[in-house]
């Protein structure tokens, strides 16, 4: 397909226009426009997300929960309210099944805490998979070790696919709980969450899913879903690094032990016995980053006034434009190829480095990822020491992925 | 940084191998990148008879390792301790310090200055001679196995 039937194709969605909200993109980089491909990372702030920060900081701040004052209780107010903006944006209707944490690492730390503590004993099984990027292995690993339980994996396909087949052989009466995540940071396979969950409860095992790469791109439905637990970073969704969200159920929310002890998750506290505050509290102790709270909610706002489905559509299209474009470079090659994919595209090029390839597309303004991206087991699958991985988001233009394939093209001419 | 020394060395690899029979030896590993090399030496009399390493690395790896080689074959132990200070130093401190003399072709080396994300990569082939002159089996770029700590280089 062409450039011109693409440009038709991604038609609801301005990518040049979205580009002008957000000022890291007017940069250059060593003296070319920035294209920055590496969202997968982390994405930018929009114009709106840092003012609404900026003002937060000026003329809001004070601490929420506590003071009786008005500052405090507007701080309060704003704060509070993106859980109902976080609700909305994941179809949940209870709020208090919404958990702000510092991340997605932090989330699933909670959860492998907090459920494993409470729920996980010797003999146990949890299931993960192959394509899990690290904050999704280790803390389910630490489980295992301290409890005597064992870590079971879903095997890969070549394409990059979950072995679904595999997966229901996996489940057992000693399952507790499967983590797995919604897209993966490097094939950018779409799993079949959906399915996956109602095989998992037809046996009774709750699923957490890793949503890092997936709430940014998609429309995420968790009543559709159904899933126990949903977890995104806020710095991926155009908000704010330090802040994170935890969906989680209330059945379960409520049986789990809490995580952190401190302020803010108490009922009472005498030296004799403390009692533990309702959810969300009992999970959020502490002064929480509040301005990075507010900020998520604006992101989600902006995401939300762009149209989820009009940037999963607009993906689709970058993703397809260069994955044909890229693979005609001869000696080029992708790793991760799923007919449902997000626009995540790791590759590699015959004779060059994964790193020099990055290093020589900086050179000419184009910020991509090398390495092992934290899924160092996705590498040991496809035998390969790294890869280069570029990805994209709603301010990525066409134009922008010509100079990528431009400029891996020229860098495999240096090493030719 | 890629200029056709860089090039040359990394395309035609001097030294490219393993000594039989190293009287030393050792890996390194940038569990960053995923490159893993290897150093192995034949010292007698505390001077570097022959030595060849070889790995699967980038091209800046590549280039810094068969540099190495060449500059230390033939050169006392001290000597090639003294040679990775100095290459330490030309790699990771600031700008507008001399130099090192006769240093050669090496000295394309200090434009890794100004990729910091890409240091530890010019700098493991010399870590690992360092490795390997200690008679250390493995070293790594991360964590407490670094025989030069505090190199200044970045995560
Ligand atoms: C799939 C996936 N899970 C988890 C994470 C970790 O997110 P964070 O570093 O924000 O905690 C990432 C980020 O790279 C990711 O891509």
């Amino acid at each position: 397909m062409d450039k011109l039937d693409m440009e038709v194709l991604s038609g609801k969605l301005d990518a040049e226009l979205i580009k002008k909200d957000f000022p890291v993109l007017s940069n250059s980089a060593n003296n070319a426009p920035l294209v920055y491909l590496d969202s997968g990372a982390s994405a930018q702030m929009p114009q709106s997300v840092i003012d609404r920060i900026n003002h937060y900081h000026q003329y809001e701040h004070a601490n929420i929960h506590r003071g009786v004052y008005e500052l405090s209780e507007q701080a309060t107010i704003s704060y509070e309210s993106v859980r109902s903006t976080v609700a909305r944006f994941l179809n949940v209707t209870d709020t208090a099944e919404v958990i702000f944490t510092k991340g997605t690492t932090h989330a699933i730390n909670l959860v492998a805490h907090a459920f494993g503590r409470t729920f996980i004993r010797a003999g146990d099984e949890i299931v993960i998979s192959h394509m899990e990027h690290h904050s999704n292995i280790v803390p389910w690993q630490q489980l295992c070790e301290e409890v005597g339980a064992t870590l079971k994996i879903i095997p890969i396909s070549d394409v990059g696919e979950l072995d679904l087949e595999e997966y229901r052989r996996l489940l057992s009466d000693r399952t507790k709980i499967i983590a797995v995540t919604h897209v993966s940071n490097v094939l950018g396979t779409i799993n079949p969450i959906k399915e996956m969950v109602a095989l998992a409860h037809a046996k009774d095992i709750p699923v957490l899913v890793d949503g890092a790469q997936g709430a940014p791109h998609m429309k995420v439905d968790l009543q559709d879903l159904d899933c126990d637990f949903y977890i995104f970073s806020g710095h991926k969704v155009c908000g704010p690094t330090g802040i994170g969200i935890l969906y989680g159920k209330r059945d379960w929310l409520e049986r789990m032990n809490p995580y952190e002890g401190g302020g803010d998750m108490i009922l009472s506290v005498t030296f004799e016995k403390t009692t533990y505050a309702e959810i969300p509290s009992k999970f959020e102790a502490g002064t929480p980053p509040i301005a990075s709270a507010i900020g998520l909610g604006e992101a989600i706002k902006y995401l939300e006034s762009i149209g989820l489905e009009n940037i999963e559509n607009h993906e689709k299209v970058l993703t397809q434009y260069a994955t044909e474009a890229l693979s005609d470079i001869s000696g080029l090659t992708v790793y991760g190829t799923a007919p449902q994919k997000a626009g995540v595209i790791s590759f590699g090029v015959q004779g060059v480095h994964p790193h020099d390839m990055a290093t020589l597309l900086s050179d000419d303004g184009v910020a991509v990822r090398a390495g092992h991206h934290c899924a160092q087991p996705v590498m040991q699958r496809y035998k390969v020491p790294a890869t280069t991985r570029a990805s994209f988001y709603l301010y990525n233009t066409l134009d922008d992925i010509d100079k990528l394939v431009d400029s891996v093209r020229s860098a495999k001419k240096i090493f030719s | 940084m890629y200029q056709e020394v860089i090039l040359d060395h990394c395309k035609k690899p001097r030294n490219w191998g393993q000594v039989q029979n190293a009287t030393h030896k050792a890996e390194g590993i940038n569990p960053l990148c995923g490159d893993r090399i290897c150093v192995s030496m034949n010292v007698v009399d505390e001077k570097i008879e022959d030595i060849q390493y070889e790995g699967e690395s980038c091209a800046i790896c590549m280039a810094s390792g068969s540099m190495m080689t060449a500059k230390v074959k033939g050169k006392a132990c001290t000597e090639a301790i003294d040679l990775t200070e100095q290459f330490r130093v030309l790699t990771t401190e600031a700008e507008n310090k001399e130099e090192p003399a006769g240093f050669g072709s090496l000295a394309v080396f200090s434009g890794i200055r100004d990729l910091p994300s890409r240091v530890k990569c010019a700098l493991l082939p010399w870590h690992t001679l360092i490795a390997a002159i200690n008679s250390q089996s493995e070293i790594s770029t991360e964590g407490d196995k670094d025989p030069v700590p505090g190199s200044g280089t970045q995560k």
